[in-house]
């Protein structure tokens, strides 16, 4: 079985966000690029299940849709452990586009599954991966904590209001994975940095498609006002129940 | 044309968020001349739904056809899509949670509607239209332009709040055809657990960090978020070190939250744990470091010992929930 | 009688044509960044855990070394054939830069194996001692010692007190070594001893032996002021049998071994040194944009942002030395005294910015909890192992006096 795992490339968390002088772009000068933290962790899982001989999982597959600035990431991945990566060269306008992009390869190819990360640290969308179920009529499964293996099926467990439900799914799914999916990111080992280079690395043409939103521009969202010291718990209700009206 | 409201059915209750966003698109159909109209999935009395005409709604689509009480994305985009056919939808409004994020998407997709998740306000314009939303896990706010016929949103909970608005409410049942009744997906077992309030939909978060020094510390934050109907987080370190179950975990790796009170308690303020509660209405954060960066995000501070003033936070919300009943 | 060496080699990945072409260039290729964030993701994330307690404790980081060593790092500098990582030495600067701001005790240990022990075999031994040797150490199954000092040798290596008696078919080893590192967790050891005093350091021999020979006995683990989670011991050998097919090199090649190697661990240090100044300049950089004194952070008073400004600058001349150094030797090209410089400069450089990093943390810099002192009680030791500050300017104004820089 092939696993598929869509990684989006976003600046590291603790980047500086700026914008261009007009604000209408991301300025991406000096940004350390990561992989989106979800998508490592959904990676990481992958990564696990295939190294377990007991898993039918024989190969997994990243993809993602950039320029050749991804690149590295997508290396990252293949040192972390992926066998094949898989580039579509555009730069995607927004989750829509993506999600037509990867529609357009995934349709020729056969996965057990396939797993996206909740959201991506950058544009916040959060929408490929149900984009993509419907674009092919593939069943997708949100809120996936974990996947298992039960002979040749795999099981996956989703968080719902007040639990957690064990499900599986007859055809290929698309996996909506958050915090659980796998508990740490892997750390490649140095075999797998030095053989990244000479893994595939697929680049395919982008197939025209068109966008539903535009990001037109940004701000900084405005600064809070300063926190408000307070001496004892009953200040606090105080405040939380007259000042904040909340409680 | 109409403003349509996804009503999230919780085993025949609605929550508060439903009630938020029909506040919501009551504002929206003000300015734009609209109604708002909602479309609820599952077994749900039509007296659960009553408070929504409290909230501007004056209409409601019930799909309560006991087969869809289980929750199947792919069937439940259908059954909406069909009501925004049925009611000329112009604007459809999901809350921004796992649902919305499940479904939304794919709604998106079947109507070529634009989808804009994590909204903050209502859109500053119409014509075109723009609105705002979360970027970059907090640190910038993108302003969006939608031209497509139909717009799909989901606002961040708790971000805009209640808005009464007495409306005569109609609720009307709704038969939508689904093409594939048969699932492809089997639930094969479900664990509730009815005692603990879902991270998500908590309006009062008590969190607790490695300042909390031991996973039986834990029960004083249990004690409080009982006291206040609040759901209980924590940071990724204590997670990780088994005190709390993963899913409890808040941040850039864990769930990203936006309650309406968030303590943070024994908790530093790292930025990638902050990246998960930015959105939170007010941020309270109790810690024995009076340097510690998660005062720079909060609202109100103590400083101090932490197995110190829970307990006597507690006591004081308890007087003060008694004092005021 | 120290002196300098040139060491030729070339390794084998290497591009040639930048011999021809020498550019400068700031880039890091992807595969050392990698390296490094692999590193330092382990460092922040593991390292930090129990940093404090290993260092309170004297406890020797047993599992930390296995799952560094399952990424590759304990045998990141020998070759794919020998089971090693094959990565270059600017890879090793990054990787021990990132090790250290977290732990320096790991760094040197991670050191001594990769840049002494693996090292020297890669380099000198024979292809046997290389299948039979090096292979397990680059996997890390185990870890390498290298005893080279003595109690009345340190800086004046050469008057070595330990013998290796030539008995025809084996060695027997006799003298005590002091300040092993890695002393009682090697499973390997290089030992440097006299086989013949008549030909002074001529005579004197580098001979693989196993730990667990008979006759070896350890002292008690050092108590020492810093690095405490590295296991130092004397070691003490009586009647100690070594077969002779472990002497590394020729008859009397054990002085010269000992001299080459040590080039190459100084860049070890160096980078273990800038590791433990950069980790005390980010914990002082975050301190001093939180604290405040007189309504305000103390970055905002001039006295602490321009110790900051000296620390900054300090650290990065120091890292262009280190990486010229790992630069000159992945070429191939003599890098003694590049080392030399970086391993003098970067130590005390180390002990200088910790120094003021505990200074910018006031009180709370003179307590555990804050990091700091430890790293200012590690940085004293990166001036006196493997060539003290002072040896290394001995080598470096012996290059100058002889016309050779
Ligand atoms: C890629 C990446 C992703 C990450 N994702 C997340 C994430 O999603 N969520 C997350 O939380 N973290 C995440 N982290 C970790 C994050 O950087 C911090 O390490 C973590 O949030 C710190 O947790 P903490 O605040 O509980 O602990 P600490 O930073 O150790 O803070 C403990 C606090 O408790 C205070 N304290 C101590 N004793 C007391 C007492 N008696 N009373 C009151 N206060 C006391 C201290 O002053 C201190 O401020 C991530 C890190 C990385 C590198
Ligand atoms: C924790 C620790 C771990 C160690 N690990 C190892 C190891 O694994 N293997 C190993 O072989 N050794 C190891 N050493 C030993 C270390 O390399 C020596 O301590 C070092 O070389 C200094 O030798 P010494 O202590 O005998 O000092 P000395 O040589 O006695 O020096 C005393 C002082 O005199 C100065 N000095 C000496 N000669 C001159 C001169 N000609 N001109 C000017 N100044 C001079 C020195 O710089 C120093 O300041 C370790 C030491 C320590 C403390």
């Amino acid at each position: 079985m092939r696993l598929l795992v869509c990684i989006s490339s976003v600046p590291d968390t603790t980047s500086k966000i700026k914008f261009t002088d007009d604000s209408s772009r991301f300025d991406d000068s000096g940004i350390q690029w990561v992989i989106n933290p979800w998508d490592e962790l959904a990676l990481t899982r992958a990564i696990e299940l295939k190294e377990d001989n007991t898993n039918p999982v024989t190969e997994v597959v990243v993809i993602t849709i950039g320029t050749f600035q991804t690149e590295p990431t997508l290396r990252k991945c293949l040192a972390i452990g992926a066998d094949k990566a898989v580039r579509i060269d555009i730069e995607p306008l927004d989750a829509y586009q993506t999600a037509s992009q990867l529609a357009a390869y995934i349709k020729n190819e056969e996965f057990g599954f396939i797993i996206c990360g909740i959201e991506s640290g950058d544009y916040n969308e959060a929408s490929v991966g149900g984009m993509l179920a419907e674009l092919l009529d593939f069943v997708s499964v949100s809120s996936v904590s974990s996947v298992r293996f039960n002979k040749d099926q795999p099981i996956f467990q989703r968080d719902v209001a007040n639990g957690k439900e064990e499900l599986s799914v007859n055809g290929t799914a698309v996996l909506i994975v958050q915090k659980g999916f796998a508990s740490v990111p892997k750390i490649p080992n140095m075999r797998g940095i030095m053989t990244a280079r000479s893994k595939p690395l697929e680049l395919i043409k982008a197939s025209s498609s068109k966008s539903l939103i535009k990001f037109v521009n940004y701000h900084s969202p405005k600064e809070k006002e300063a926190v408000q010291m307070l001496e004892s718990s009953d200040e606090l209700v105080e405040k939380l129940s007259k000042e904040a009206k909340l409680i | 044309m109409a403003i349509l409201v996804y009503i999230r059915n919780v085993a025949g209750t609605i929550k508060k968020q439903s009630l938020e966003l029909s506040s919501y698109a009551h504002a929206m159909a003000e300015a734009t001349n609209q109604e708002v109209i909602g479309i609820v999935i599952g077994e749900i009395d039509d007296s659960a739904l009553s408070e929504l005409g409290n909230y501007g709604m004056s209409q409601i689509l019930k799909a309560d056809n006991p087969n869809f009480n289980m929750r199947v994305n792919r069937v439940y985009t259908r059954i909406i899509e069909q009501a925004v056919l049925k009611t000329n939808a112009q604007y459809i409004l999901f809350p921004d949670n796992n649902q919305g994020k499940a479904i939304a998407p794919r709604l998106s997709v079947r109507l070529q509607a634009g989808f804009v998740p994590q909204v903050l306000g209502l859109p500053s314009s119409y014509e075109p239209f723009h609105i705002e939303k979360r970027a970059f896990t907090g640190k910038a706010l993108a302003n969006i332009e939608v031209n497509t016929e139909r717009i799909i949103l989901s606002p961040i909970l708790n971000s805009y709040g209640l808005n009464e608005n007495k409306t005569e409410l109609k609720i009307e049942n709704f038969e939508p055809e689904i093409d594939e009744p048969e699932s492809r997906l089997t639930i094969l077992d479900k664990k509730v657990n009815t005692e603990r309030i879902n991270l998500l939909d908590a309006d009062i978060v008590v969190s607790g960090g490695r300042g909390l020094k031991s996973a039986e510390n834990f029960k004083l934050l249990e004690e409080l978020a009982t006291t206040l109907d609040g759901a209980l987080a924590c940071s990724r370190p204590v997670a990780d070190d088994g005190w709390r179950p993963a899913d409890e975990h808040v941040g850039q790796t864990g769930k990203i939250i936006s309650p309406n009170i968030y303590f943070a308690v024994g908790i530093s303020g790292a930025i990638q744990h902050v990246a998960g509660v930015s959105g939170s209405k007010c941020l309270v954060a109790i810690n024995a470091d009076p340097e510690a960066p998660i005062f720079d995000v909060a609202d109100y501070g103590i400083v101090g010992d932490a197995l110190k003033i829970v307990p006597e936070l507690n006591e004081a919300f308890k007087q003060h929930l008694s004092d005021n009943q | 009688m120290i002196k300098q060496w040139f060491v030729w080699y070339s390794k084998k990945q290497q591009d040639k044509d930048t011999l021809k072409s020498p550019n400068m260039n700031f880039q890091f290729t992807e595969e050392q960044l990698m390296i490094q964030q692999a590193a330092r993701d382990y460092a922040q994330r593991e390292l930090i855990k129990d940093v404090i307690e290993r260092d309170e404790k004297a406890i020797y980081p047993t599992e930390h070394i296995r799952n560094l060593s399952e990424l590759g790092f304990l045998g990141m500098l020998v070759a794919p054939e020998y089971d090693g990582s094959g990565m270059d030495t600017i890879s090793y600067v990054l990787a021990m830069e990132e090790l250290s701001k977290v732990d320096s005790s790991i760094g040197v240990i991670i050191s001594v194996n990769n840049s002494l022990v693996c090292y020297g075999i890669e380099k000198y031994g024979s292809e046997e001692q290389k299948q039979k040797f090096l292979k397990p150490l680059a996997r890390g199954e185990v870890t390498g010692a290298f005893l080279l000092s003595e109690p009345g040798a340190g800086s004046d290596a050469t008057s070595q007190q330990t013998t290796a008696i030539d008995m025809g078919d084996h060695y027997l080893v006799n003298g005590v070594k002091n300040w092993i590192t890695n002393g009682n967790s090697a499973s390997t050891y290089i030992v440097i001893a006299q086989t013949d005093r008549e030909k002074g350091h001529r005579g004197i021999n580098a001979i693989i032996v196993d730990r667990h020979s008979e006759g070896i006995s350890l002292g008690p683990h050092e108590n020492k002021m810093g690095m405490r989670s590295s296991d130092t011991h004397s070691v003490q050998f009586t009647d100690v049998k070594v077969p002779k097919e472990n002497r590394i090199g020729e008859d009397g090649f054990g002085f010269k071994f000992a001299m080459k190697t040590l080039e190459g661990g100084r860049i070890g240090i160096a980078s273990q040194a800038l590791g433990i100044a950069s980790g005390a300049y980010e914990l002082a950089v975050k301190y001093a944009k939180e604290r405040k004194t007189f309504g305000t952070e103390i970055i905002n008073h001039q006295a602490i942002a321009f110790k900051l400004s000296d620390m900054a600058t300090q650290i990065e001349a120091a890292r262009f030395l280190c990486l010229k150094a790992a630069w000159l030797k992945d070429q191939g090209q003599a890098y003694g005294i590049a080392s030399a410089m970086a391993k003098q400069y970067t130590a005390d450089m180390a002990m200088q910015v910790t120094t003021e990093a505990v200074q910018i943390h006031g009180g709370y810099g003179y307590v555990k909890e804050y990091h700091v002192e430890r790293l200012m009680r590690d940085a004293k030791l990166t001036q006196i192992y493997e060539g003290t500050s002072e040896i290394q300017k001995i080598v470096i104004s012996r290059a100058i006096a002889n016309g050779d820089i």
